[in-house]
């Protein structure tokens, strides 16, 4: 792999710009492999990577219907926080933060992290009783939070309304240091080439349409580009978990939404951190290009049409305005939608199905991107061996048959 | 936003609705003689079709009644209406 650093930047400066190689090979299928990876997100990016690097299972392929970043990896507010409730989330997403705040060493790819904090937004008694339980759990499992008042908000974002007679008065928020955000792409990008460089087969434009089964056993898939068996098959996808859990013969506790967000033109810096607020269910960031990200809840209805409805986009942007009026002449100039597969519980589902060598990495809703790293870990490690790491044993498909849940959706006063 | 026909006060739009999700789930008639996964799978698991998907909204800003529809999940158009108590049209 050519590394990147600033002296092979300024090398390839001396020769215009011109010899830079691709960051990963454009592989051809073989016909079998140990381990096929369907989907080729930030998560199976990250799944086949650790399988290289930690397991030493390089006889890998990530099988993409599109291209490398093109689903909802690049379709998010890049968000990332670990301030969850429960014990087994707080594990997994903190796992996951570990991991980014080494990955731009650890892949030799810049993905811009930030650590610039997250406020989550109490409105109400009830909200501010909720986030001091919350924080108090994140810091009994070693999760750096703080409670602050209006004050503190106010101190961290000046321009936030505060007034005692706004329609969601701001009575303080949780407040993770740690958390901030990255460059969606470069996530990709990034797990792509580390992966490629290990000797995986990352293969775009190659569609999955059958699971192959003999005796209750994966064999392989049926692809766009023909028939390739494998060991084992890990699905890594969104938005699509129940067509494919269909082409495999069982049912999935997922339902299919749009997601919505946008972006602003851009302005000088004026927001260094993230605030969120669950009860108006809206969350915004800026970017390094200085532009606002505005993140939404989901559409109501099931959908796969990549688009959300205006009055999901009016809700939010109402909200937008009355806690920031400083933005209300702000115009936007993209906005975007992706479709998530929400559970019952609003916790991922990673483990084995009722196929045996067929895992499922699915159901990430809509807080997938911030757990990319600890999703591909554990996943990884539930490929190579067989069986779920002790992280991710608590989020199987069997928890809706035993009822053990992980119910961060009511529990956490979090958007998700 | 969808225009949505409600089987009593005519088309009229999405935003006087609320989803209730699949139709035609039917609760076990003897949960006690059923075993845990027969039962998750009435509680949990899902269709979640990728094309036309049989649901029901209620019309919770005008006559507050339920209805199934018949919608396209891709392209969000609405085939078909009806009372929750009749056949699809």
């Amino acid at each position: 792999m050519q590394s990147y650093s600033i002296f092979s930047l300024a090398r390839h400066a001396l020769s215009g710009h011109k010899n830079w190689r691709p960051a990963w090979r454009a592989a051809t299928p073989r016909r079998r492999y140990k381990v096929i990876i369907v989907g080729g997100g930030g998560h199976g990016l990250a799944t086949a990577y650790y399988l290289a690097k930690v397991h030493g299972i390089t006889d890998v392929a990530v099988l993409e219907k599109g291209w490398i970043g093109g689903g909802n990896t690049g379709r998010n507010t890049t968000i990332m926080r670990s301030n969850y409730l429960w014990d087994g989330s707080a594990a997994l997403y903190e796992k996951s933060l570990k991991l980014w705040e080494g990955l731009s060493q650890d892949i030799n790819y810049n993905v811009m992290y930030s650590q610039r904090g997250v406020l989550n937004l109490g409105h109400n008694l009830q909200d501010m009783r909720d986030i001091r339980r919350r924080v108090n759990a994140n810091r009994l499992n070693g999760i750096d939070g703080e409670v602050l008042d209006t004050a503190g908000v106010k101190q961290r974002v000046p321009f936030i309304n505060t007034s005692a007679d706004a329609r969601y008065p701001v009575l303080g928020a949780s407040w993770q240091p740690r958390a901030g955000i990255a460059r969606h792409d470069a996530v990709a990008w990034g797990y792509a080439r580390a992966a490629d460089d290990l000797g995986v087969d990352i293969i775009e434009n190659c569609e999955v349409t059958g699971v192959r089964r003999e005796h209750g056993r994966v064999v392989g898939v049926d692809t766009t580009h023909g028939e390739i068996g494998a060991d084992r098959v890990g699905v890594v996808v969104a938005g699509h978990a129940g067509v494919l859990a269909d082409m495999a013969g069982f049912r999935l506790p997922l339902e299919s939404h749009p997601l919505q967000a946008l972006v602003s033109e851009p302005l000088k810096p004026m927001l260094d951190t993230v605030v969120m607020s669950n009860a108006v269910h809206v969350y915004v960031s800026q970017s390094d290009k200085g532009e606002l990200v505005i993140g939404a809840g989901i559409d109501a209805y099931n959908g796969y049409g990549n688009r959300g409805s205006f009055q999901t986009m009016e809700h939010f942007l109402t909200a937008l305005i009355e806690l920031y009026p400083i933005f209300s002449r702000l115009r936007m100039l993209r906005h975007w939608g992706g479709i998530v597969d929400t559970s019952p519980d609003a916790s991922p589902i990673i483990g084995k199905t009722p196929v045996d060598g067929l895992y499922f990495n699915v159901g990430w809703g809509t807080g997938g991107f911030k757990a990319t790293p600890g999703s591909g870990w554990v996943f990884a490690h539930t490929l190579a061996t067989g069986e779920p790491h002790s992280i991710n044993a608590p989020f199987s498909l069997e928890r809706f048959h035993s009822g053990a849940l992980v119910d961060e959706h009511g529990a956490a006063a979090v958007a998700h | 936003m969808l225009l949505i026909t409600c089987p009593w006060c005519g088309p009229r739009d999405e935003s006087e609705f609320s989803y209730g999700g699949e139709a035609d789930i039917v609760r076990p008639p003897a949960p006690e003689a059923i075993d845990d996964a027969a039962w998750a799978d009435y509680v949990f698991m899902r269709t979640n079709t990728r094309g036309l998907h049989r649901e029901q909204w209620v019309h919770a800003h005008g006559c507050r009644r339920w209805f199934k529809a018949e919608r396209d999940t891709v392209t969000y158009d609405i085939r078909a209406t009806w009372p929750m108590n009749e056949e699809a049209p």
